[in-house]
């Protein structure tokens, strides 16, 4: 129960000359829900999408659910991770119903009329039911983003990766999402999350990761970060985000 | 002839350009041009579009030597006047042995380069789907092969319908140029019934049925692009 499903040992990710990632290391235990921040351009999105390998990293090692990713490895563990974008990617020409069952037909081996069933009940879940036949265009921001966590979902992920999931969201919007997310929380998922809602950290977080300049600068328990912050950098973060 | 030179002169005009009898008296003539007019432009529509979605994708996703290929392939056909082509393929080939009929050399030469231009296209559009989507498409763990099949392809066929359509044009336009290899093609038929009744109506009449197919097409580019602009892409 406790081994690491994530960890990354000495991760480094570079775009050219830049250094996005200066050796990161990192272990998530399963189900533990991880909330990483962080001022912007400090590598917060780049560390999650190397995890799924949306970005290969060019040095170190990431291992996830006891197999190593990237550098050139085909691996099959990464149906197993799961992502919620910023910015939803929603499939503008399906369904909402589409959207969720799209992966579990592909790439699970499941009949349409099975994934959809599942899509069905994922979308009941997140509050969705009565939009199933819509397309994404016709719902709102959180909407939208309700329906990007249902059809993470529907690949049953060991792992789920959240990029800034309320970032484009109306604030009235964010309130719902962030509800989903919690509901989500207590099902046992591992959950990796970039977010700036300090109050879902707070709430939320078994453990609070601050990364600055591509580096993990610190990190602990919601209570210690936000009560006892030690570096300087930390505490005029917190300062800066948490005065508005 | 003689008897209408007393006539009014737009009685004249209309005899010699719009001559019912022999517009009647060729008509036949010219719809079987129309009809292997037809044929050969939705071949050249057809395969100018598979050969255009292959090359792009060889353009945009293969590796090095096939890339370059496809990028060579592009570059050469874009470049090369249709009628040269077709000329080479009907009047050269031959010398090394590859004898085509004029269907099959005008069809070849029309897809050959309608494949180049499609395969721009195509790109374009590929390249016009959000990065995001792809990201998706991966992160829910869709092979290669489906990520472009299910999700972005489907969005950049709807963003390529509008320049996809005036290439279409511009191919039924170029089959005209087939009647050099002596195809029996709308052009040819009017020009061979223009010589039998001693009467230009024919050519007329064929310029009409050339404006009448594909007038609704020209509109039909500018709908998509006003639904397209509409829509705020
Ligand atoms: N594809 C890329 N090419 C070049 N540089 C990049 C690329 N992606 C990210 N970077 C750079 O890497 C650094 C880290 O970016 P990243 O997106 O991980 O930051 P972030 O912490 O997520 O910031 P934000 O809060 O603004 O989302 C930034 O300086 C960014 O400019
Ligand atoms: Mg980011």
């Amino acid at each position: 129960m406790t081994r690491p499903i994530i960890e990354m040992r000495n991760v480094v990710k570079s775009f050219g000359l830049f250094k996005a990632l200066q050796g990161i290391d990192l272990r998530v235990k399963e189900g533990e829900i991880v909330v990483i921040i962080g001022p912007s351009g400090s590598g917060k999105s780049t560390l999650i999408r190397c995890i799924n390998q949306l970005e290969e990293h060019n040095g170190g090692e990431i291992i996830v659910d006891g197999a190593e990713v990237g550098r050139g490895r085909k691996s099959t563990v990464l149906t197993e991770v799961g992502m919620v974008f910023q910015s939803f990617n929603l499939f503008p020409h399906m369904t909402v119903l589409r959207n969720v069952a799209l992966g579990p037909v592909r790439v699970r081996g499941l009949s349409w009329a099975a994934a959809e069933e599942r899509a069905q009940r994922l979308l009941a879940r997140v509050g969705l039911e009565d939009h199933v036949v819509k397309y994404p265009a016709q719902l709102s921001g959180g909407q939208q983003q309700r329906v990007g966590i249902a059809r993470a979902l529907a690949m049953e992920p060991k792992v789920l990766l959240f990029d800034e999931p309320t970032s484009a969201l109306d604030p009235e919007m964010v309130g719902e999402v962030l509800d989903v997310m919690q509901q989500l929380a207590k099902t046992g998922v591992t959950m990796v999350v970039v977010t700036h809602e300090m109050g879902f950290a707070r709430k939320v977080a078994d453990r609070v990761v601050f990364m600055d300049g591509g580096r993990i600068v610190e990190e602990g328990r919601p209570d210690e970060i936000f009560n006892a912050p030690r570096d300087p950098r930390l505490r005029s973060f917190l300062q800066a985000v948490l005065s508005h | 002839m003689a008897t209408n030179l007393k006539a009014l002169p737009v009685m004249s005009i209309f005899d010699t350009f719009l001559n019912w009898k022999v517009f009647i008296q060729t008509l036949p003539l010219l719809l079987s041009g129309l009809t292997t007019t037809l044929t050969l432009g939705v071949t050249a529509i057809v395969l100018g579009f598979i050969g255009g979605l292959v090359l792009a994708l060889l353009r945009l996703y293969a590796s090095s030597p096939l890339r370059q290929i496809a990028v060579a392939y592009i570059d050469v056909f874009r470049s090369i006047p249709i009628l040269v082509l077709l000329v080479v393929i009907y009047y050269a080939l031959p010398f090394v042995g590859l004898r085509l009929s004029s269907f099959g050399a005008a069809a070849s030469a029309l897809s050959l380069v309608s494949a180049a231009y499609s395969a721009e296209i195509f790109r374009a559009g590929i390249e016009a789907v959000p990065r995001g989507q792809f990201e998706a498409a991966r992160a829910i763990g869709l092979s290669p092969w489906r990520r472009m099949s299910d999700v972005v392809l489907p969005q950049a066929l709807r963003i390529v319908i509008p320049p996809i359509t005036s290439n279409s044009i511009n191919v039924m336009k170029d089959t005209a140029l087939a009647s050099v290899v002596a195809m029996p093609d709308l052009l040819k038929q009017a020009t061979q019934a223009q010589a039998l009744a001693a009467n230009p109506t024919p050519l007329i009449s064929a310029a009409i049925i050339y404006i009448l197919i594909l007038m609704p097409l020209v509109r039909l580019v500018g709908v998509f692009e006003k639904r397209l602009a509409v829509r705020g892409r």
